[in-house]
């Protein structure tokens, strides 16, 4: 089991190694939906279907935003060379902090005995307390319930701001009027609902 | 006639080979997809994977017969009122709990084990979750389709005015 | 151990490319792979050995689960975060849109450089 964790996660690093450092934009996108499928059996071998469920369908969804963003431009190719600073003052600092993170990493519980203090109680007690038998869909809406209240937030928040960013407010010429309306809750019919308040 | 039309009409959205596949394939996703939410509390799955699916739904089909059909069946005031219901019903489920004491409560009854109506208010939070994603999705990738005609346009204005 | 250091690995490898590339559809891809590494990293400190996913099948009871169930609670945080994940990236990418929009260029050290 660890052999296959440990395979998967080799051929993790090359697909994103090949994401970052290729010149053409539509290949690395491409290898960053390799990672993604990759990560997706990963999460099915470490017992978490609920997470690979999510986690197929997502990807498949920051591929089509992602190649959406890509397609912008006509020609796919990026041009430049490579500041120096940047590059080696990144690899020294990332260096450090990996060398760092492996001497921090030995104070963790050791890989396959987790500590389960408060999971303890929500595995006993969670089938009967709640009535459901997916205990991660009871610790999620049941237990932390507020948690998610605050991830819908999060979700709607960043939905609106997508949609304002992309009003479509264009350059009004001389005498002319906006006709277009794409906003939220801009439509005359709804307008004529609310008249009255 | 009408369906014929839709599918032989080869200016817009893709061959008509993807085209009658796709009228085939988006019941069987829709399906898939309200069945992960609604058994979100016995197996696998719950609000946010399903409404997922059900916005891929949409998308597969705004990708096969292009812009007009897609939004004449759920248009971007409809998607923004789902959006907004789905948040506010999962907000106020929250607030009923005030009922019994606390925020978020689970107040209703719990029935019995493997049932489909069991676990409280579990079940009716995912389907308001669910109802909110998938609004959010398609509305997202919407906009972000409509927007890149704009650029185009714009950019063939100043081309032109050059 | 070497899984948790492996992981750890992929963060740094998100955040140098998030660092040294100049083009705003590759920062956006860097800060997507260190979001993927992050939810690995939480879901790997909840894996038991020869453990079973935590649901309960007919004809199990409780406590049969409580000895060989892997730990729920990452599995709700790392649910939560992938879709936070992808509301964010609609967001980045609508931005990068209008940057294209206004400077007809996706390159960061010429936006600079502008300053429209």
């Amino acid at each position: 089991m660890e052999i296959f964790l440990l395979l998967l996660l080799a051929f993790m690093i090359i697909g994103s190694l090949v994401a970052i450092e290729t010149k053409n934009l539509l290949s690395s996108v491409i290898s960053v939906g390799v990672v993604g499928f990759s990560l997706s059996i990963a999460f099915l071998m470490l017992g978490a279907p609920d997470i690979a469920i999510t986690q197929v369908v997502v990807e498949i969804l920051i591929l089509v935003i992602l190649i959406r963003a890509t397609i912008t431009t006509d020609n796919t190719a990026i041009e430049g060379g490579r500041d120096t600073f940047p590059f080696v003052s990144s690899l020294i600092f990332f260096g450090l902090f990996l060398i760092f993170a492996w001497f921090a990493i030995q104070e963790l519980p050791r890989f396959g005995e987790p500590l389960m203090r408060v999971s303890d109680h929500y595995l006993r007690t969670g089938a009967e307390k709640t009535g459901a038998t997916n205990i991660v869909t009871s610790v999620l809406l049941d237990f932390r319930g507020y948690d998610t209240v605050g991830e819908a937030t999060v979700l709607f928040t960043s939905i609106v701001g997508a949609f304002v960013i992309l009003r479509r407010r264009g350059r009004k010429k001389a005498g002319e009027e906006d006709h277009e309306k794409f906003g939220i809750l801009e439509d005359d019919d709804i307008k004529k609902t609310f008249e009255g308040f | 006639m009408d369906k014929n039309e839709l599918i032989n009409d080869q200016t817009k959205g893709m061959t008509p080979i993807v085209k009658t596949i796709v009228r085939f394939a988006m019941g069987i996703i829709v399906i898939f997809g309200a069945y992960i939410v609604l058994y979100g509390h016995l197996t696998p799955g719950g609000g946010f994977a399903g409404g997922v699916i059900l916005a891929c739904g949409y998308i597969i089909l705004t990708l096969a017969f292009g812009k007009e059909l897609a939004l004449g069946k759920l248009s971007n005031t409809g998607a923004s009122i789902l959006d907004n219901s789905g948040a506010l019903l999962f907000v106020s489920i929250g607030l009923l709990g005030y009922l019994g004491g606390v925020f978020f409560l689970n107040f209703l009854p719990k029935g019995r084990m493997f049932d489909l109506v069991s676990a409280g208010t579990i079940p009716l939070c995912n389907i308001a979750i669910g109802l909110k994603v998938t609004a959010s999705v398609f509305a997202v990738f919407i906009a972000l389709s409509i927007f890149g005609r704009f650029i185009y346009e714009q950019i063939g204005e100043d081309q032109n005015e050059e | 151990m070497i899984l948790y250091f492996l992981s750890l690995v992929l963060l740094v490898m998100g955040l140098y490319c998030l660092i040294a590339k100049k083009n705003i559809v590759k920062k956006i891809i860097g800060i997507t792979i260190t979001e993927y590494s992050i939810n690995l990293f939480l879901v790997l400190l909840g894996y038991r050995q020869g453990g079973v996913a935590p649901i309960l099948l007919k004809g199990m009871k409780s406590g049969e689960i409580v000895e060989h169930a892997v730990d729920p609670l990452p599995q709700a945080l790392v649910l939560t975060s992938i879709v936070i994940g992808l509301g964010v990236l609609a967001l980045m990418v609508s931005m990068c849109l209008r940057i294209y929009e206004k400077y007809k260029t996706f390159d960061m050290s010429e936006i600079n450089r502008l300053r429209g």
